[in-house]
């Protein structure tokens, strides 16, 4: 199954991706798009940004693609990641899982989500309104939870 | 080999590599995180927590306990919070 994994600073267009999954496609009868996009925490943030490691984010990311492929009958995929400074509003990650029918597309989509929070080698830190660089934002226990439950 | 560092940790050693000479007798990633928090103030600040400190071994996710004899890069990072 072809899919695509990106990671790059500029932002991405998700209904562009989406026609790119399905174009000329008569297979697929389910899309499921997720997009993370960046919130401003009651106006606080003027940015975050992600660090990533160049290299293993690919790796590790084609490799919870591959794990979604084994375990649900998916017929495209489209995973990108961004890195650098992203402001309140744009996206930082967006995932598409294209299957025959909705199940599988679905609770792909919420496993890869799942496992790139906890896997894939970025960390955001924030950058606040009044010009100072915030804290590195701390993992969240609920997100291991998160991705535990698929084991 | 070549060691790798990111986010705070990469900010509490103040470097984002380097390459170093690990003694014989050094084998595994909880045995190299020993070792470098001996070398200085800063490593032992980036490493102060056990368990806290992730690692990887040529790209791919390891645990304390792996095998480091034969790895090209290691990388040291906080727990990851990308999506």
């Amino acid at each position: 199954m072809a899919h695509t994994i990106r990671i790059q600073a500029e932002p991405f267009d998700a209904a562009a991706e989406t026609a790119a999954l399905t174009d000329g496609r008569a297979d697929i009868g389910a899309v499921v798009a997720f997009t993370g996009l960046c919130r401003d925490e009651d106006g606080r943030l003027a940015a975050l940004e992600l660090e990533h490691y160049a290299g293993m984010a690919e790796a590790e990311i084609g490799r919870i693609a591959a794990q979604a492929q084994t375990r649900w009958n998916l017929l495209g995929l489209t995973i990108i990641h961004r890195f650098g400074k992203i402001v309140p509003g744009e996206g930082i990650v967006l995932v598409l899982t294209a299957s025959a029918s909705r199940q599988a597309a679905f609770e792909a989509a919420s496993f890869l989500m799942d496992y790139l929070k906890t896997h894939a080698p970025f960390w955001k830190r924030e950058h606040l309104k009044d010009g100072l660089v915030g804290a590195w934002v701390e993992a969240k226990e609920a997100d291991d939870r998160a991705a535990e439950r698929w084991r | 080999m070549k060691l790798v560092y990111f986010a705070w940790v990469r900010e509490r050693i103040g470097r984002t590599d380097e390459e170093v000479a690990v003694p014989d007798g050094i084998g595994t990633v909880a045995e190299l995180v020993r070792w470098l928090r001996g070398r200085g103030e800063e490593y032992e600040y980036a490493f102060e927590n056990e368990g806290i400190v992730r690692a990887a071994i040529d790209h791919v996710h390891v645990k304390p306990e792996a095998r480091i004899a034969g790895a090209r890069e290691i990388a040291f990072f906080p727990p990851m919070t990308g999506g």
